[in-house]
């Protein structure tokens, strides 16, 4: 059996990566055996936000579950270097690109390289404008905005005044969110947004542009912020002001905004969940080595996270 | 106009009338609250840009200060959450600031290396340590004992901004009033020359290095305290920012002239900035647009003025 196991390997990896098949065969079993071995290209946009620091985490695990080897990139945002990562990974032969692609845009080259070298890409919380992607793997992010402004008009019984923190403006998740969010709110004709103001998904940027707001709009009722770093920012200024009863809602699901819903500080979030998003990753990269069939979206779910919840963020 | 040249009051006139503007144009902006939150938000950058403005008046930048607040307030607050003493906690994140300004010194003055590119390796070293340091995790449940030197305040003046004050009248005092400030000048006005004079070119410079150091790690220990947790990507930026208020503040770009009473008044017209576009709810995308023709009119305003 191992000797099958190794012949296996040596035929479809090159010889360099034999060590890891010694290793990745020992927490192998039977029913992985077909995949175990093989590599996979991870390319993270960057790993400095918890986010995408616990979606790493969710490919390395499931990865590991299968056997898989995983070699992962770290673009620290910056397009050129992912473009770079991601043509390493295609001379690395790699079976599957795993792409959370920095830029819609410019790493669309970066996938068409992957598609004329035979490589299958799936691609990671954002997508990417053209080239073939075997499948795209994202919580909705029109519809977490629609979720938090239903969590707010639930908050303030369909009547007050609101505040929309937005993040950096063009990015997707930014455009997403508002869109699904300023729909909903607009369902609710006794709600009213006061002030619609940026602070680049940055909580240093929103503690300071929450104060600002603070003085100009005092008595505000709750506050929409598009992600949690934001929300929380936002709560640090609240809080200093010596200001009760605002409700915040955020997005993202980070532990310590988590923290904040179930003491109470917060009011409720839309978590999604990278970790799972990652491991959804791994599930259907597999699925292509088994050449089954997938479908061109996959929906990672949302959770909403309100006081008392006992979902664990990242 | 002499007087304006002599003095050197075109970034003074330039806040004055920012301020007047915002005054009438928003009913909150000239509210004790309000004025009191400009000051507590240009803390960080105050405090960075003193120490830019010693780097800057050697003809020298620092591009590594928003990397180095990061560093040093990720290990101070990690410190912190392992129950080490607070105040311990905050020294070694000063020393850390005070090292990496070191490090910077050493390579610019005995290394021989053109600060820029020095500053901008140190810049990617500093934030890539942070990185692997927190990986990428938010410190938080940071002791009170701590954040309540972000939000306290003494007679009504947040503790950061007495901090700051503190900071710049120390600068002041140092480049105005002693021998250290004259040689400080004297390096920025020519190496050379300094180096003749009998100037201990290499040491002086490293030790302005070491200033802007302390100073960054100063800036991030506040802005720490403020938000109650330290971030890898805190201070992302705050270079030119820092760079920015210097310039604005009229201190010359090639060294050797200006003062850090003009980079508080351009900090300050960077927070009013901030502040007032905020309060008047301008449309977020208009705001980077809006705030660059400022800073460009005020520099105008300021090159008109001094010519």
């Amino acid at each position: 059996m191992m000797k099958m196991w190794k012949l296996a390997a040596m035929s479809t990896v090159a010889i360099g990566m034999l060590a890891t098949s010694f290793t990745t065969a020992y927490a192998g079993t039977a029913k992985t055996a077909s995949v175990s071995g093989k590599t996979i290209g991870f390319a993270d946009s960057t790993l400095t936000n918890p986010y995408f620091v616990a979606l790493q985490k969710g490919v390395d695990s499931e990865a590991k579950k299968y056997g898989l080897k995983v070699i992962n990139d770290n673009a620290n945002n910056d397009d050129s270097t992912q473009l770079n990562q991601v043509e390493d990974l295609i001379q690395q032969h790699v079976s599957v690109i795993l792409l959370n692609p920095v830029d819609s845009q410019s790493l669309s080259s970066a996938v068409k390289a992957a598609n004329s070298a035979g490589i299958p890409v799936i691609t990671l919380d954002r997508s990417v404008n053209s080239g073939k992607v075997a499948t795209f793997i994202a919580s909705d992010s029109v519809l977490a905005g629609k979720m938090a402004a239903q969590e707010l008009i639930k908050a303030l019984h369909g009547k007050g005044t609101v505040v929309e923190l937005q993040g950096i403006l063009g990015e997707s998740a930014e455009i997403d969110r508002e869109q699904g969010f300023d729909k909903e709110i607009a369902t609710a004709p006794g709600i009213k947004v006061v002030a619609k103001q940026s602070a680049n998904f940055d909580r240093a940027t929103a503690m300071n542009v929450m104060q600002n707001i603070l003085q100009a709009h005092p008595t505000i009722n709750g506050v929409f912020a598009q992600n949690d770093e934001m929300a929380l920012g936002a709560l640090e200024a609240i809080q200093q002001a010596g200001k009760k009863n605002i409700k915040v809602v955020g997005i993202d699901g980070e532990q310590e905004a988590i923290n904040d819903v179930n003491k109470g500080t917060m009011y409720a979030d839309i978590a999604q969940q990278p970790t799972e998003e990652g491991v959804l990753g791994i599930d259907y990269a597999v699925k292509l080595l088994k050449g089954q069939k997938i479908p061109s979206k996959v929906n990672s779910p949302l959770h909403l996270v309100t006081k008392g919840s006992k979902f664990k963020g990242f | 106009m002499d007087w304006v040249r002599k003095y050197r009051l075109g970034p003074l006139i330039g806040f004055v009338i920012l301020f007047i503007v915002l005054s009438i144009l928003s009913s909150q902006f000239l509210t004790f609250d309000n004025l009191r939150n400009v000051a507590l938000q240009t803390t960080v950058n105050a405090l960075l840009s003193v120490g830019m403005t010693f780097v800057i008046l050697t003809s020298g930048i620092d591009l590594s200060v928003g990397s180095t607040l990061a560093l040093s307030s990720a290990i101070a607050a990690q410190l912190m959450v392992s129950h080490v003493n607070v105040a311990l906690a905050c020294i070694v994140g000063v020393v850390i600031g005070g090292l990496a300004g070191a490090l910077n010194g050493l390579l610019v003055s005995y290394g021989n290396l053109a600060p820029f590119i020095v500053t901008l390796g140190t810049q990617q070293l500093f934030r890539g340590l942070t990185e692997v340091y927190t990986q990428g995790m938010p410190i938080y449940n940071l002791p009170t004992s701590f954040t309540d030197f972000g939000t306290g305040t003494v007679l009504g003046i947040p503790i950061p901004v007495i901090l700051a004050a503190i900071m710049f009248i120390a600068g002041w005092i140092v480049l105005r009033k002693t021998v250290i400030g004259r040689k400080i000048y004297a390096l920025g006005g020519n190496l050379k020359v300094a180096h003749l004079a009998g100037i201990k070119v290499k040491r002086y410079l490293v030790w302005v290095y070491v200033a802007c150091g302390v100073l960054a790690a100063l800036g991030g220990l506040v802005l720490t305290a403020r938000l109650g947790s330290a971030e890898s990507t805190a201070g992302t930026g705050y270079e030119l920012n820092a760079i920015t208020a210097v310039v604005l503040g009229g201190t010359s770009l090639l060294g050797g002239e200006g003062s850090v009473i003009g980079t508080l008044i351009g900090a300050l017209i960077l927070g009013v900035i901030d502040d007032g576009l905020n309060l008047l709810n301008v449309n977020s995308f208009w705001q980077d647009a809006v705030t660059g023709l400022i800073i460009l009119i005020a520099i105008l305003l300021d090159r008109k003025k001094s010519r």
